[in-house]
C-alpha cells in the first residue's frame, strides 16, 4: 500500500543498485557468520566449556567486568592446578545486556549453539528470573552469583544453583543482631522502591523483632527520583538507626543531602554496600559517610587478619589494598560480591569431579552431585569464609561482615555466624524431575 | 495502492508461512528457538504496524500493550491457575480493553501530542506494575512454571516448552495475525484508514467518522500486540517490567521501519533483521547496539521506506 504523499520518505533517496548491492552483500555476510556454524560435541578430552551469561552492557555493566576478571583469575587457578578431571576449563562468554529478554537467549544459545556444560555467572536478579525459565527447559545447570533470594524461594528450577554467595534474606537477617546490640533499637528504613528494597523491607522488621528491636518506620524511595531532601521529614525524630539500601547513580546525591538534612547531629547509619559497589568510598559527597557502617559480602579493603587465602585471592584477581584494581586506583572493584564467582566454579569443579562429569549427557548427575554437597570449607577455594549448602533449596550460607568507615576506609568491627543467617527452607528442588 | 493481484498478494504470504513452516525442519536447534521468539515479537511489530504504518499514528507506548497481553495471560496463570487458552484469551481481552480506554483519551490529541500522551500512559503502566510487585513481581518478574505451560486437549497434551510445538505455537499465532492484517488493509476498513493518514480532513468531508475509524485502528492495535504479549509470556515462561519499559515501545517502532512501514511482511523483516543483527555482532563486540544504530542510519539514509517499502518501490508495486 503505496504512501503517494511519502508519509515515509525521510529523505526521498530512492535505493541505488550499488546500495541493494552492497545490501546483499551484507545479508550473505551475516548468513556465512560463526553463528550459523554447528559445533560439534565435546569430546572427553576436549576442555569443560563454561558458558559466561555477562553483564557487559547496560545497568549491570560495572559488575559485569569484575565478574569477568575474577572468573578469569579462578579458571586460570584452577587450569594451573590441573583443570577439572583433568580437563582444561574455557569460559565462553556472551554479553546478556542485564535485559532478562536477551539473558533467556543466552542461556538459550550457550545450550544449543555453544554447546557448552553449564551456564555461569550472572548477577541481576530480574536477569537471573527471566533466564531460569531457558535453562530448565534445555536442561542445562545454571549457577548464578546474583545474591537474590529467587533460587533459595524455590520458585526457580532444579537448573538453577546459587552455591557461591549468601543469597539476600540471609544477609539481612544475620545483620540483626549487631544492629540491635551496638547501633540502635529504633529503626527507619529507606530503601528504593522496588524489588531489591522490598527484600529489605520485608526481612529486616521480623528480624530485628526477634532481637529486641523495631522498624519504626519505612520510607519507599521511587526509582524514578533523583532529589531526597523531601522524603527526610518522615523519618521519625526517635530513629537511632537509619537502615539505607539506595542504589544506583542516585546513591551519591542521597548521601550528600542526608548530610546536608543532619549536619554533624545524624543517627547511627548502616547500609548495605550494594549502594557503593565499584564506587570510590573517598568520592565527594561521601563524607558524611564517615563513621557509619556497612554489610559487605567479602572486604574491599585488606585487613589486618586477612588469611592467606584471602591475600592469594586478591593477588589473582588482581585487585590492591584498597579494593581497586592493581596499577589504577580509580577503578574501584565490586569486592563485596565477586568472590561469588571464584567460589562458585570451585563449587563447580567439586560438583563435576563429584558427578564423573563426562559431557552434556551427565548434566543431570551434575545437578544430583551439586544438590548432595553440604559444606565449602574456608581456603584457596573458597577465601571469603566457610560455608553450608542446603541442596533441597540450592541455596549456601557463609559468615558475613560489617564495616565501618573509618578514615576513608571500610574495617571490618564484627563478622556473623553461618546460624546467624539461617532460615526454614521454603519448598525443595529435589521433588522436581530432572 | 496499485490493487490489481490479490491473488499474488496471498499466495506470498502463505508462500511466507510455508516457508517458515518448512524452516522449523532445517534450522539448527538454536535459530528454531531464535525464530520463534522472532515471531512471537513480529506480531507486536504488526500490531505496531496497523497503527503507525496505515493510520500513521506514532505512538510511544506501546509496550503497555504488549504487556497488558503479557501479565494479562501471565498473571491469571500464576495466581489464578488459568489453563494456557484462557490466559491467551485474558492477555488479548486486557490489551483490548487498555486500548479501547488509552485510545479514547488519547485520540483527542493528534502528532507529537499523541506521541507525548501514549508514553506517559505507558509510563504510568510501568510504573503500576512496580507499584503493584505483590502480585506482578515488579522489577524482578515472574516465572511461569513448565508444568502450568501445558495445553491439555483430552488425553493428549501439547508443551509449550518442547521447541517444536513452541515454534508452531508462534508460527500460528504469526499466520493468523498476518492474513488478518493482510485482510484488514485490503478491506474497506484499511482503505479509510489510509485515507485517514494522507488527509484526514479530506476524510473527514468524505462523510467518514475518523475519530471512530481511528479508535476502531487502536483497539485492534493494542489486541494484537496484547496477543504477541500473551504468548510470549505462555511460550518463553517470564513476565517481568523491562516488557513495559520505554525500550519496548521503541524497539516495535524500529523493526517496522527498518522492515517497512505499511507493509505486512515489512515488520517480520524488520524483526528477523533486528535480532540476527544483535545476535551475531554482540559475539564479536560489546559495542553491537552501535553497529546497530549504525544499520539504523544506513537505512535512513539509503532505504528510507525501510526494506519491504524499498521493495514495493523499486520493483514490486503491488505489494501490500
Amino acid at each position: 500500500m503505496a504512501d503517494k504523499n511519502g508519509f515515509f520518505d525521510l529523505s526521498k533517496t530512492t535505493l541505488s543498485r550499488r546500495t541493494a548491492l552492497k545490501g546483499i552483500a551484507a545479508g550473505a555476510g551475516l548468513a556465512l557468520a560463526p553463528g550459523f556454524v554447528r559445533y560439534s560435541q565435546a569430546q572427553s578430552s576436549a576442555p569443560i566449556r563454561i558458558g559466561f551469561q555477562s553483564h557487559r552492557t547496560g545497568i549491570g555493566a560495572a559488575y559485569g567486568r569484575w565478574y569477568e576478571k575474577t572468573s578469569a583469575a579462578a579458571v586460570k587457578a584452577i587450569n594451573d592446578a590441573g583443570g577439572i578431571s583433568g580437563r582444561k576449563v574455557e569460559l565462553v562468554i556472551e554479553d546478556d545486556g542485564t535485559d532478562p529478554a536477551r539473558g533467556a537467549e543466552v542461556v538459550a544459545k550457550f545450550a544449543k549453539q555453544h554447546k557448552t556444560d553449564i551456564v555461569f555467572g550472572t548477577l541481576f536478579s530480574h536477569v537471573v528470573i527471566g533466564s531460569a525459565p531457558a535453562a530448565g527447559e534445555n536442561k542445562i545447570p545454571y549457577f548464578v552469583v546474583s545474591e537474590g533470594h529467587h533460587v533459595a524461594s524455590t520458585k526457580l528450577n532444579r537448573y538453577v544453583f546459587q552455591p557461591g554467595i549468601t543469597d539476600v534474606k540471609s544477609q539481612i537477617q544475620s545483620m540483626a543482631p549487631w544492629i540491635a546490640a551496638n547501633a540502635g533499637k529504633k529503626v527507619t528504613q529507606i530503601f528504593p522502591d522496588f524489588a531489591f528494597g522490598y527484600d529489605h523491607r520485608d526481612y529486616l522488621p521480623p528480624a530485628l523483632k526477634a532481637q529486641g528491636a523495631d522498624v519504626i518506620a519505612q520510607i519507599a524511595i521511587p526509582p524514578t527520583e533523583s532529589s531526597f531532601t523531601k522524603y527526610f521529614p518522615q523519618i521519625p525524630a526517635e530513629t537511632e538507626v537509619i537502615y539505607h539500601v539506595m542504589v544506583g547513580p542516585a546513591v551519591l546525591t542521597f548521601v550528600k543531602e542526608l548530610g546536608e538534612f543532619y549536619g554533624s547531629q545524624r543517627p547511627q547509619l548502616f547500609g548495605f554496600i550494594d549502594s557503593l559497589e565499584a564506587v570510590d568510598i573517598n568520592s565527594p559527597g561521601l563524607e558524611f559517610l564517615d563513621g557509619s557502617h556497612f554489610w559487605e559480602g567479602s572486604p574491599r579493603y585488606a585487613q589486618a587478619d586477612d588469611s592467606a587465602a584471602q591475600k592469594a585471592y586478591r593477588a589473582a584477581v588482581g585487585i590492591d589494598d584498597n579494593g581497586a584494581a592493581v596499577g589504577d586506583p580509580k577503578d574501584v572493584s565490586t569486592a563485596a560480591h565477586m568472590f561469588g564467582c571464584w567460589e562458585t566454579l570451585y563449587v563447580v569443579k567439586k560438583a563435576m569431579e563429584d558427578a564423573g562429569y563426562k559431557g552434556p549427557e551427565d548434566r543431570a548427575k551434575l545437578v544430583e552431585a551439586t544438590e548432595a554437597l553440604k559444606e565449602f570449607a574456608e581456603g584457596p577455594e573458597h577465601p571469603q569464609g566457610p560455608k553450608t549448602f542446603n541442596g533441597k533449596i540450592h541455596q549456601c550460607f557463609g559468615i558475613q561482615n560489617i564495616s565501618k568507615v573509618e578514615g576513608g576506609k571500610l574495617k571490618v568491627v564484627h563478622k556473623t555466624k553461618i546460624e546467624d543467617g539461617l532460615y526454614e527452607p521454603e519448598g525443595d528442588y529435589t521433588t522436581q524431575a530432572l | 495502492m496499485r490493487d490489481a493481484s490479490p491473488a499474488k498478494a496471498y499466495a506470498l504470504h502463505i508462500g511466507v508461512i510455508a516457508l517458515l513452516f518448512a524452516l522449523n525442519f532445517v534450522l539448527p536447534d538454536y535459530h528454531q528457538g531464535l525464530f520463534a521468539r522472532i515471531m512471537a515479537l513480529a506480531v507486536f511489530a504488526m500490531g505496531y504496524n496497523l497503527l503507525f504504518g496505515y493510520v500513521g499514528l506514532l505512538s510511544l507506548g506501546h509496550a503497555m500493550f504488549f504487556s497488558a497481553g503479557l501479565y494479562g495471560a501471565g498473571l491469571t496463570v500464576y495466581h489464578l491457575g488459568w489453563g494456557v487458552p484462557e490466559a491467551f484469551l485474558a492477555g488479548v481481552a486486557c490489551g483490548a480493553l487498555l486500548a479501547l480506554v488509552i485510545g479514547l483519551l488519547a485520540l483527542r490529541t493528534s502528532g507529537v501530542a499523541f506521541m507525548i500522551v501514549t508514553m506517559m500512559f505507558a509510563q504510568v503502566f510501568y510504573l503500576l506494575i512496580l507499584y503493584f510487585a505483590a502480585w506482578t513481581g515488579g522489577d524482578q518478574g515472574l516465572v511461569i512454571q513448565q508444568a502450568s505451560r501445558v495445553i491439555a486437549i483430552g488425553d493428549a497434551s501439547l508443551d509449550l516448552t518442547d521447541p517444536t510445538v513452541r515454534y508452531m505455537s508462534a508460527l500460528a499465532l504469526f499466520a493468523v495475525v498476518l492474513l488478518i492484517t493482510l485482510a484488514v488493509v485490503r478491506s474497506r476498513f484499511g482503505r479509510v484508514l489510509v485515507a485517514i493518514r494522507e488527509n484526514e480532513e479530506r476524510t473527514k468531508m468524505l462523510g467518514y467518522d475518523t475519530v471512530a475509524n481511528k479508535l476502531a485502528a487502536v483497539v485492534a492495535s493494542g489486541a494484537i500486540c496484547a496477543a504477541s504479549g500473551a504468548a510470549y509470556a505462555l511460550l518463553f515462561g517470564y513476565v517481568g517490567s523491562s516488557f513495559a519499559g520505554v525500550q519496548y515501545s521503541i524497539l516495535p517502532l524500529l523493526w517496522v521501519l527498518l522492515g517497512g512501514a505499511a507493509t505486512t511482511l515489512g515488520p517480520l523483516i524488520g524483526t528477523l533483521f533486528m535480532y540476527y543483527v544483535t545476535d551475531i555482532t554482540s559475539g564479536f563486540t560489546s559495542a553491537y547496539l552501535l553497529i546497530v544504530g549504525v544499520a539504523l542510519i544506513l537505512l535512513v539514509l539509503f532505504a528510507p521506506r525501510g526494506i519491504m517499502g524499498s521493495i514495493r518501490e523499486r520493483w514490486l508495486g503491488w505489494l501490500p
